[in-house]
C-alpha cells in the first residue's frame, strides 16, 4: 500500500495524536543490512578507537584525523550523501545508525565524525547548487577533505544571528572578501573546507559561504591554538580568524541573507544526531559499569547484588532503552517523510531531504536535550558505581563523564533547544499545522465537568499507562494552553514557563515512544519474553508523572490564582493519577537481575 | 582462478549454550551466528587471491534459509556470488557430501574450508570433501601461495611448519596463521549495500543419510570457587591437589 501524508504522523502532532505500537519504528525492526552495518561499525569501534582511548586522552588531534580517514575508508562518512555525489544514498534511519553506534568509545571521534558529516556537509548537500555539489560533496563523502562549520563567534553564540563576521563584494564583483573571528570551530584543526556565515552590508540575516582551506596557500585564514577543554580532548576545536579571505561568488551557500536558516536546519540534523551521538555510550557505559559490579566484591558480596548499585543499573538501562526507543521513532518518521516527498513529484530529492527533517524539528530538539541529559547522568551513575576506580584516569569512565559534558552544550544549549520546541509547537499551532486548538478546548471542557468514578478495565497490558499518556497530554494543552491565553506572544518572554512547558513535553515524547515499543515487542514475543522492557516502559513513565507534576505545579502556581488555579490544581491531579501504580523496586529489580546475569546492556 | 570457500554458520564465541530435548539438540534461542571463525581466515585469504589475482570467490553453506545472513555477510565483505545447499546439516559427513557435490559440479581450482568449526570442531569436512571429490588435500595450513597450477602451501605440524608443493585442484583445511586476526574485514558499507544485489543461488540437496545421531550432551561441570591456602599449610594444599582436584 502507498503511503500518503495521512500515513505519517506529523512534527509535533504525537501531543495531540494516538500512535499506534505498529506505527513506530524500533531498532528492534532493524533490517538484516541494518543489523549488519551496526555490527560493522560496532567492530570498527572496538578495534579502532576503544583500545586507543589513552590517545584520544592524550589530545592526539593527529590520531583523530587519521580515525576519520579510517572511518572514510569503510565507507561511514558517505551513508547519507546522495549516490550522485559519491555516497550511499541511504536512508535516514541508516545514518542515525551509525551514528549512535560509532560514537560509543569516545567523544572526541563522535565530536569529529559528527561536525563532519553532519554540519559540515549537510549544507551543501541541503543547499548547494548541483556546481557546489559536484565539486565539494565527493571529496566531503571520501574523506579526501573534512569539513567544518563556522557558526558561533566570541561574542554570538547563542545569538548565532548577531555574528560580526563580513562578506564584502569585490569591485569586480566577482568575490566576497570576509573578515572577521570564528570561536569553538570543530575539525579546525584538520579541515580543508569551512561553511562560513557572514554578514553582507546592513543585512538582517547572515548568509553562508563554502570556503575552502589549504594551510600551503592560507587565503588569509588563521588558526588559534586548540583550546584546552574539559573534555572531548582530541576533537580539534580551535578559533579561525578571516583576513580578507577571498571566496568567490559562486561558493555562496543558497541566497543572501538565508544563512540563518541554512544554519538553523543544519543543526535540526545535527541535533537528532547527536542525540544518537549519545546512545551507544550509554550501552557501552553500562555494560563497563555492570561488568565491574559484578567483580567488585565489597562485604564478601558482588556489590551487583546491593540494592543500592542495582537501582543504579536499572535507571541507567532504562534512560538508555527509553532515548533509544524515542531516536529511532523519530528517524523513521523523518525517512518516512523525506521519501514521501520525494515521491509526490513536488520536491527535488534536496527539498525533499529538506523539508523532512524540518518538519521533525521539535522532535530533533526534544531528543537533544532529552538524551544529552541521560548520558549525564549515565556516566555520572557509572562513576559511582566503580567508586574511587571511577575517577581514575585508568578507568573509561573517567573520559566517559567528561565527554559527555559538550553535549548539553554544542547544536544550541539545552536552555535554547527547550525553549525552541515550545517555540516551534506554537507557531506549529498558529500556522494550523497541528490542531491544538481543538483539544485544548475539548479539556477545558473536560475540567468543566465531573470526573467519571468508574473504574475502566485495565487488565490489558499498558491499557491503564496509555491512559495515562493521553491524560498527560491532556494536562499539557491545559497548562501551556492557559499560559499562552495569559501571556499571547510574549509567552517568549516568560522563560520558565516556557522550560517548564517544554519539560513536560519532553517527557511525554519519551514516555510514549517507550510504551509503544514495549507494547509492540510484547505483542510480537509475548509478554513472557520481553518483561524488562515492559518493566523499562512502567518505570520511565512513573518518573515522567513526578517531572511532570512537578513542572505543571510550579507553572500553575505562577501564572494563575484563584478559581483558575484551583481549578487547574484538580486538573493536575486528575490527569496524574495512576490507579494501579507499579511497585517500583520490583521494576528495577527485574530489569538489574537481567543486565547483571548478562553482564552486559542488553536490550 | 575459481575458489569456493565453505562457510558454516556457527554460535558467536560468547554465546551461552544450552540444549533441549533431553539434552540432544543445542538451544538456538537468543544465540547469535556468526561466520565460523577458520572459515573467516579462509575467506580472508580469497578476498587477497581476488585483489591480487583476479580470482572469482563463491561462499558455500550448507543449511537453511536461516543461515542466509551469514552467506550475505560473507558477500558484504567481498565474495562474489553465494551458493546456499538447502540441507538441515546432520553431521559431518552429511555436510562433507552436499558441499563435494557443490566442488565436483563448480569446477573450482581452490576448496577453502575452516579446518574445523567451532560448534561441533569436527573437523572432518575438508578431508571427507578431498575424499569424496578425489582432490588434494591439505590440512591446517597457515599460508598458502598459488602460481599457475600449482600452489604452494605452509601447514602447521607438531612443534614446527611443513611447506608442501602441490597441483590444482586442491582442497585446504585453514586455521589462524593463513592470515592474522588483524586482516579480518569488517564489512564495509558499500560491501553491505552490494551484498544483496550479488546471486545467492539456493540448490536442492543430493540425497545424504546421516551416519550419526546425537544421543547426549553434556556441559563441563561447573568450576568450582577459588580456595586460598596459606603458604604455610602445604599440606593442605597437596591434599586438595590430590583428593579434590586429582591431579596429582
Ligand atoms: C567543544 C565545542 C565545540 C563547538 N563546535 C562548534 C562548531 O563546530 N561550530 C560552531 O559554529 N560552534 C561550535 N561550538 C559553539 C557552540 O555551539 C556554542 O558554545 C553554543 O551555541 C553556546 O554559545 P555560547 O558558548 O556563546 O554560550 P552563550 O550563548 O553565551 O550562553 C551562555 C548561557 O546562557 C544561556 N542563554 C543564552 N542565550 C539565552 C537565551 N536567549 N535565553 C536563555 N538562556 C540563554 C545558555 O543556555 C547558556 O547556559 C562549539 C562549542 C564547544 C564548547
Amino acid at each position: 500500500m502507498e503511503t500518503t501524508d495521512k500515513d505519517i504522523i506529523r512534527g509535533g502532532q504525537f501531543l495531540v495524536k494516538e500512535t499506534s505500537c505498529e506505527d513506530i519504528f524500533t531498532p528492534e525492526d532493524f533490517s538484516e543490512e541494518q543489523l549488519m552495518m551496526k555490527e560493522a561499525v560496532t567492530e570498527f569501534v572496538d578495534r579502532e578507537l576503544w583500545p586507543n582511548k589513552p590517545r584520544f586522552e592524550a589530545k592526539d588531534y593527529a590520531f583523530t584525523e587519521e580515525c576519520m580517514k579510517k572511518a572514510a575508508e569503510m565507507g561511514f562518512l558517505s551513508v547519507s550523501v546522495p549516490e550522485a555525489y559519491g555516497g550511499m544514498g541511504m536512508g535516514f534511519v541508516d545514518s542515525m545508525l551509525v551514528c549512535d553506534f560509532i560514537s560509543g568509545a569516545t567523544g572526541s571521534f563522535s565530536t569529529a565524525f559528527g561536525a563532519h558529516t553532519g554540519i559540515g556537509t549537510l549544507p551543501i548537500t541541503l543547499y548547494g547548487t548541483e556546481e557546489q555539489k559536484q565539486k565539494y560533496v565527493p571529496k566531503l563523502a571520501s574523506g579526501e577533505w573534512f569539513g567544518s562549520y563556522c557558526l558561533t563567534e566570541p561574542s554570538a553564540g547563542s545569538d548565532a544571528n548577531s555574528g560580526k563576521t563580513k562578506a564584502v563584494l569585490s569591485e569586480d564583483g566577482k568575490n566576497y572578501l570576509i573578515n572577521g573571528q570564528k570561536m569553538w570551530i570543530s575539525n579546525a584543526g584538520f579541515c580543508s573546507l569551512m561553511i562560513v556565515f557572514a554578514r553582507i552590508e546592513g543585512d538582517k540575516y547572515i548568509t553562508g559561504f563554502i570556503v575552502e582551506y589549504d594551510p600551503e596557500n592560507p587565503n588569509g585564514i588563521t588558526m588559534g591554538e586548540e583550546e584546552h577543554k574539559l573534555g572531548i580532548r582530541a576533537s580539534s576545536t580551535r578559533q579561525v580568524f578571516f583576513n580578507d579571505t577571498v571566496v568567490p561568488v559562486e561558493n555562496m551557500l543558497s541566497t543572501r541573507g538565508n544563512g540563518f536558516k541554512i544554519a538553523m536546519n543544519a543543526l535540526n540534523v545535527g541535533r537528532i544526531k547527536l542525540a544518537a551521538a549519545c546512545l551507544d555510550a550509554q550501552r557501552r557505559t553500562i555494560t563497563e559499569s555492570v561488568k565491574y559490579a559484578n567483580e567488585r566484591v565489597q562485604f564478601k558480596t558482588p556489590i551487583s547484588s546491593f540494592g543500592a548499585i542495582r537501582q543504579k543499573i536499572a535507571e541507567m538501562a532504562t534512560n538508555s532503552w527509553v532515548g533509544e526507543s524515542a531516536c529511532y521513532r523519530a528517524a523513521k518518521n523523518i525517512e518516512d517523510r523525506i521519501e514521501l516527498r520525494k515521491n509526490n513529484g513536488k520536491d527535488t530529492e534536496q527539498e525533499a531531504e529538506l523539508k523532512g527533517v524540518e518538519e521533525y524539528a521539535i522532535e530533533c530538539s526534544i531528543l537533544k536535550v532529552a538524551v544529552s541529559e541521560f548520558i549525564q547522568k549515565c556516566t555520572d551513575e557509572g562513576i559511582q558505581i566503580f567508586g574511587g576506580m571511577g575517577f581514575s584516569e585508568d578507568t573509561p569512565l573517567e573520559s566517559a563523564w567528561r565527554d559527555a559534558r559538550i553535549s548539553r552544550i554544542y547544536e544550541g544549549t539545552n536552555e535554547i533547544n527547550r525553549m525552541l520546541c515550545i517555540g516551534m509547537l506554537i507557531k506549529k499551532a498558529m500556522k494550523g499545522h497541528v490542531d491544538v486548538l481543538t483539544p485544548a478546548m475539548a479539556v477545558k471542557e473536560e475540567l468543566m465537568s465531573i470526573p467519571s468514578f468508574d473504574t475502566p478495565d485495565y487488565s490489558e497490558l499498558f491499557s491503564e499507562e496509555k491512559g495515562i499518556i493521553n491524560n498527560l497530554k491532556k494536562l499539557f494543552l491545559m497548562v501551556a494552553g492557559a499560559t499562552l491565553q495569559k501571556y499571547g506572544e510574549a509567552i517568549e518572554q516568560q522563560q520558565q514557563l516556557m522550560l517548564a512547558a517544554s519539560d513536560i513535553l519532553i517527557q511525554i515524547y519519551l514516555a510514549e515512544s517507550a510504551i509503544l515499543r514495549a507494547e509492540k515487542l510484547a505483542k510480537k514475543q509475548g509478554e513472557d519474553q520481553v518483561k524488562e522492557q515492559i518493566a523499562m516502559a512502567k518505570l520511565n513513565l512513573f518518573h515522567a508523572i513526578d517531572v511532570i507534576e512537578t513542572a505543571g505545579k510550579h507553572s500553575i502556581i505562577s501564572f494563575s490564582s484563584g478559581d483558575e488555579q484551583r481549578m487547574m490544581l484538580m486538573g493536575l491531579k486528575r490527569y496524574i493519577k495512576y490507579v494501579n501504580m507499579p511497585n517500583i523496586i520490583e521494576l528495577r529489580n527485574t530489569i538489574a537481575d537481567k543486565v547483571i546475569k548478562e553482564n552486559k546492556y542488553c536490550f | 582462478m575459481k575458489i569456493l570457500v565453505c562457510i558454516s554458520h556457527v554460535p558467536d564465541t560468547t554465546s551461552k549454550i544450552n540444549f533441549t530435548e533431553d539434552n540432544t539438540l543445542f538451544d538456538t534461542n537468543g544465540v547469535q551466528f556468526i561466520i565460523n571463525p577458520n572459515d573467516e581466515f579462509g575467506l580472508t585469504r580469497a578476498m587477497w587471491f581476488k585483489e591480487k589475482q583476479g580470482a572469482h570467490v563463491t561462499v558455500v553453506n550448507v543449511g537453511q534459509v536461516d543461515t542466509e545472513p551469514t552467506l550475505r555477510k560473507a558477500l558484504a565483505i567481498g565474495a562474489d556470488e553465494a551458493i546456499r545447499v538447502n540441507f538441515k546439516p546432520a553431521d559431518g559427513f552429511s555436510v562433507a557430501k552436499q558441499l563435494a557435490n557443490v566442488v565436483k559440479t563448480g569446477g573450482y581450482d581452490l576448496v577453502i574450508a575452516g579446518r574445523e568449526s567451532i560448534d561441533y570442531n569436527g573437523g572432518m569436512v575438508p578431508g571427507m570433501i578431498a575424499g569424496l571429490t578425489n582432490i588434494n588435500f591439505v590440512n591446517t595450513c597457515i599460508g598458502i601461495e598459488v602460481e599457475g597450477n600449482h600452489a604452494t602451501v605452509i601447514r602447521e605440524i607438531d612443534g614446527g611448519k611443513e611447506t608442501v608443493r602441490t597441483s590444482l585442484p586442491l582442497v585446504i583445511g585453514v586455521q589462524k596463521g593463513i592470515v592474522e586476526e588483524s586482516d579480518l574485514r569488517i564489512p564495509n558499507m558499500r560491501g553491505i549495500m552490494m551484498a544483496r544485489k550479488k546471486p545467492l543461488t539456493v540448490l536442492e540437496p543430493v540425497e545424504s543419510n546421516s551416519e550419526t545421531t546425537s544421543v547426549i550432551f553434556e556441559k563441563p561441570a561447573p568450576k568450582g570457587a577459588i580456595k586460598m591456602v596459606d603458604t604455610d599449610n602445604l599440606d593442605e594444599l597437596v591434599n586438595l591437589l590430590h583428593n579434590e582436584a586429582k591431579v596429582i
